[in-house]
């Protein structure tokens, strides 16, 4: 066992906190109330190879490894989990997926300038009626002989907008079941896509999710990733690895509540002494530092193995459920060691608490995570 | 051209300063080392400097003087941009002695502009730019807000007490720099990051002069008396209270 | 034997913190029994000079060497040295000011001598040589032994305080031979804002910070400073928005200031804002927030909304000054 980071694990968690601690701070309020894309940082976090940070050196990436991600994505959650989820899912599901299972002509193409940052990914797979269950896809995708002609409709597609490729999955033979599904490289300005208004959400209001609608849009042949029917094992793998992404994000988004929870109890004075002298916060604070460390630690196992080579699908699965299930407690309890200033926005903890919530649900819900877990104990 | 930026290794500026039981030393338990603020400033001004250069600048090395614990805060260095550096391997005690080391150094491995931060936040010197001058007999110029190249030769700004003055010497020379010399200090990209771990980072023995002067102890600020709330309804009595019972009115 | 001091004069006028200085020498050379003599480079009235006898200075070396005119670095470095040397000086002092850090350090290596910034106090002890200074900006005091034959120190201005004592002075020209081939700092423009008070030298200063909400609530806070004869000065993040000019910044990467006064309004007093302020010695804080860490600091305090309360301050500072 070795739980030192290594000097450049811990060079880019400094950047990433330099980064969301001097910049993101900024105008992370006004984004949240206004709903405001993060254009600027989305920019700057390319330049400084956040978006392609897991893509291999070769493709154009910042080779860096899985435990250097869990620690990028804690912080810049700490301060605006909008911005992670659009880091999260341009590294985790997209490049991800294109780098493991994508071809060189498809990698040159597409993934280079998703690792370089000048493009962002995202990744259709929520529709309307499929959610938890994903082998019910409606979309299609009908072989025409020299392309493929996509119809459907996906929902709640993070970088539905702003993204220029797009991972779909569709089902090319509906009566197959899961083993009909294929997954396609779409670009966005295709003739037949309809991009949805942007939703207005709980939390993460500054991310861009939208659904799409395609319209017989060709797809040219060479953009389906792997062999005919390998959707559905795409789908999964890629989910794998992006579940350490989302729990790194719900993480972040603990600890955050948690150090702005306990620098508040330190200034904040009642009967006659500072808050975090009183038992009653002390005790809570004491519970929320366990929890968060437990998530951080589930998260970096996943991330070593993952690194390593080795499965990881149940480990991640339980950082996600369990971090994700530990970021709404945190946050529910920040709020509350708050008062009523944390009822309000400008102290940030409210914003973390309905940012939270969506870890729970998105990129598999908590329920899920447990159906997988507990499918682990069963074999 | 060659600029060397001098980087000392200190405790975040937000650290809290704890003392050993005896006050003899300073507990750095746990402390989080950084670049000083004003020799990050110094190496922010370097980088801008050589990019605009059209390769006239060719290279930034940075030196520290301190053991291997100083190398995290060296390799950012060098994932922000600086091409080498170079690390003597001491543990130094005073200004006195990291300028003399420093200066042997610079006098077998030659550069044209020295910049070092105005002082360092740890135990606020402010003496090793101004000693390594003297060592290598070359000028310095103090207080330095703005140094930019017109040409082959630069030009600089110090800022004296209300206002500044435009001034040049010769190269080499040492710059010291303070606030104003360049914006926030860089965020190490990936990129940089990686290539750190290929650039040249040098270790020397020491073989400068020792120290002239040592730390014996350490004392805490005494405690401040409470805080006298005054009603915002009569924020007028401030005045008053200003020059009847503080005296400073 | 002898204590040097180099007093430093503004267009041939000394400052207060001039006669700081020399009081603070004349009182390391009465410990020491020995002449405190001041150095002074350029044109200085002779009625100036002889002030100085006022605070303790036996004699001042006036060097008008014309390579002095510019502040060269090296070439007042060399100036100072060669005095001290000629006067067997165990201690010199300066200011720990702009010219004293561009300065003493070249002094100090041309001595061969050990030296200490911004000291506070007397020396705590002569054999071994131990002063006090700041370090981390003020959050602790450190005890520095200097162990060469001469010691180099700077006084942070404002810690000592003017001490009369009246002693007859000799004034002497002194010629710091200089090479002028080796001095080339050539002076191209000079940019002084006249009749503005230097932030560094303010007795009194007043302060705004993001409480202030907008650059164009500054009036009533400039015309407070004009009535109490303030510099003004702000918080780093009213620079960074470009609300107030950098050079108005305070705090521990801005200006390092200790006035008598210090009035922080709309200024929560971060740890790094204090730092640069936290030697002043009498503090007034007004927040709207209870918990500002800047009350903890100061010595008054008044909570509410700046933009209401300064007004206020303003009209009373009238009333002041009219009675006064």
């Amino acid at each position: 066992m070795n739980f030192q980071f290594t000097e450049e694990q811990l060079m880019i968690q400094q950047a990433a906190r330099d980064y969301a601690q001097r910049e993101l701070i900024k105008d992370v309020l006004e984004r949240d109330e206004k709903a405001l894309y993060p254009t600027e940082h989305v920019k700057n976090l390319a330049e400084l190879g956040f978006l392609g940070m897991l893509v291999s050196e070769k493709w154009d990436g910042g080779g860096m490894d899985t435990v250097s991600y869990v620690l990028a994505m804690e912080e810049i959650s700490k301060v605006d989990a909008s911005v992670s989820v659009i880091m999260s899912v341009n590294n985790s599901l997209v490049c991800y997926g294109l780098e493991k299972f994508g071809n060189d002509a498809q990698r040159e193409k597409y993934l280079r300038p998703l690792a370089r940052g000048e493009k962002i990914g995202a990744f259709l797979l929520s529709e309307p009626e499929a959610g938890s269950d994903a082998t019910k896809q409606r979309t299609t995708a009908v072989d025409m002989g020299d392309y493929y002609l996509l119809n459907g409709t996906k929902n709640w597609i993070t970088n539905g907008n702003t993204a220029s490729t797009y991972l779909v999955i569709a089902h090319t033979h509906p009566e197959k079941g899961h083993r009909g599904i294929n997954v396609f490289i779409v670009e966005r300005h295709s003739e037949g896509i309809t991009v949805g208004p942007h939703e207005n959400k709980m939390g993460m209001r500054s991310s861009d999710t939208h659904s799409v609608m395609f319209n017989d849009v060709k797809v040219p042949k060479e953009n389906r990733i792997g062999e005919d029917g390998f959707g559905f094992k795409f789908a999964m793998k890629t989910l794998e690895g992006g579940r350490i992404g989302i729990a790194s994000q719900a993480l972040g988004i603990a600890s955050g509540a948690l150090e702005l929870a306990t620098k508040y109890a330190k200034e904040r004075k009642a009967f006659g002494t500072e808050i975090i002298n009183h038992q009653a916060i002390a005790f809570k604070l004491a519970d929320m530092a366990v929890k968060v460390e437990n998530a951080r630690n589930l998260c970096l196992k996943a991330a070593w193995l993952k690194d390593q080579g080795q499965a990881y699908g149940t480990a991640s699965a339980m950082a996600k459920m369990y971090a994700a299930d530990i970021a709404m407690e945190v946050t529910t309890e920040a709020v509350q060691i708050h008062g009523g200033y944390g009822y309000v926005k400008e102290y940030h903890v409210e914003r973390l608490m309905r940012e939270a919530k969506l870890t729970q649900i998105y990129e598999g819900t908590s329920e899920v995570q447990k159906i997988i877990i507990s499918r682990s104990l069963m074999e | 051209m060659k600029i060397l930026v001098c980087l000392s290794n200190v405790p975040d500026t937000t650290t809290k300063i704890k003392l050993s039981g005896d006050q003899s030393a300073l507990d750095m338990a746990g402390v989080q080392w950084v670049i000083n603020p004003w020799d990050e400033l110094a190496l922010t001004r370097a980088l801008d400097l050589k990019e605009k250069s059209e390769g006239k600048i060719d290279t930034i090395t940075v030196i520290t003087v301190g053991e291997s614990l100083t190398e995290p805060t060296i390799r950012k260095a060098l994932a922000v941009g600086a091409d080498d550096a170079v690390r003597i391997n001491l543990n130094p005690t005073d200004d006195y002695e990291v300028a003399s080391n420093i200066a042997a150094w610079v006098k077998n491995n030659p550069y044209d502009i020295i910049l070092s931060g105005i002082e360092s936040s740890d135990f606020n010197g402010s003496a090793v730019g101004g000693m390594l001058a003297e060592f290598l007999k070359i000028p310095s110029v103090s207080s330095v807000s703005f140094l930019d190249m017109e040409g082959d030769k630069p030009l600089m700004k110090r800022e004296i007490p209300g206002g500044t003055e435009t001034i040049r010497v010769p190269m080499p020379f040492v710059a010291i720099v303070q606030k104003g010399i360049a914006l926030d200090p860089r965020i190490p990209a990936m990129r940089g990051i990686m290539m750190a771990r290929k650039k040249e980072l040098t270790v020397v023995e020491p073989t400068g002069e020792g120290a002239k002067s040592t730390y014996i102890g350490f004392a805490m600020p005494k405690a401040k008396a409470k805080v006298k709330m005054i009603d915002a309804e009569n924020a007028g009595q401030l005045i008053t209270l200003l020059h009847e019972e503080a005296k400073v009115i | 034997m002898s204590v040097i001091v180099y007093t430093e004069n503004w267009d041939g006028k000394f400052k207060k913190s001039s006669y700081e200085l020399v009081s603070y020498a004349h009182a390391i050379a009465s410990e020491l029994g020995v002449e405190t003599i001041a150095i002074s480079i350029g044109q200085v009235p002779e009625d100036q000079l002889n002030v100085l006898a006022n605070y303790g200075a036996n004699k001042v070396l006036c060097v008008k060497n014309p390579e002095l005119a510019v502040l060269d670095n090296a070439a007042y470095a060399s100036a100072i040295a060669r005095a001290a040397k000629a006067n067997n000086a165990q201690v010199v002092v300066f200011a720990n000011n702009f010219t004293g850090k561009a300065v003493a350090p070249r002094v100090a290596v041309k001595l061969e001598a050990g030296m200490a910034n911004s000291v506070t106090t007397l020396p705590l002890s002569f054999s071994p040589f131990v002063v006090q200074k700041n370090i981390f900006n003020g959050k602790a005091q450190g005890k520095l032994q200097i162990n060469s034959d001469i010691k180099v120190l700077s006084l942070a201005q404002n810690s000592f305080g003017i001490k009369e004592s009246n002693v007859s002075l000799t004034i002497e020209n002194f010629d710091a031979q200089l090479d002028s081939s080796k001095f080339n700092t050539e002076l191209i423009e000079k940019n002084t804002v006249s009749g503005k008070i230097i932030l560094t030298d303010a007795e009194l200063v007043v302060s705004g910070g993001r409480g202030m909400k907008s650059p164009d609530n500054w009036g009533p806070l400039e015309e407070l400073a004009a009535i109490l004869g303030a510099g003004t000065a702000c918080s780093r993040p009213v620079a960074d928005e470009g609300w107030r000019p950098h050079s108005e910044h305070v705090g521990q990467t801005g200006k390092v200031i200790a006035p008598n006064l210090y009035i922080a309004l709309g200024i929560s007093g971060a740890i790094q804002h204090l730092a640069g302020v936290s030697s002043s010695k009498v503090i007034v804080a007004v927040n709207t927030d209870p918990e500002a860490p800047f009350f903890e600091a100061a010595d008054y305090g008044i909570l509410g909304d700046v933009n209401k309360i300064l007004p206020k301050l303003v009209e009373a500072a009238k009333a002041f000054k009219a009675h006064s």
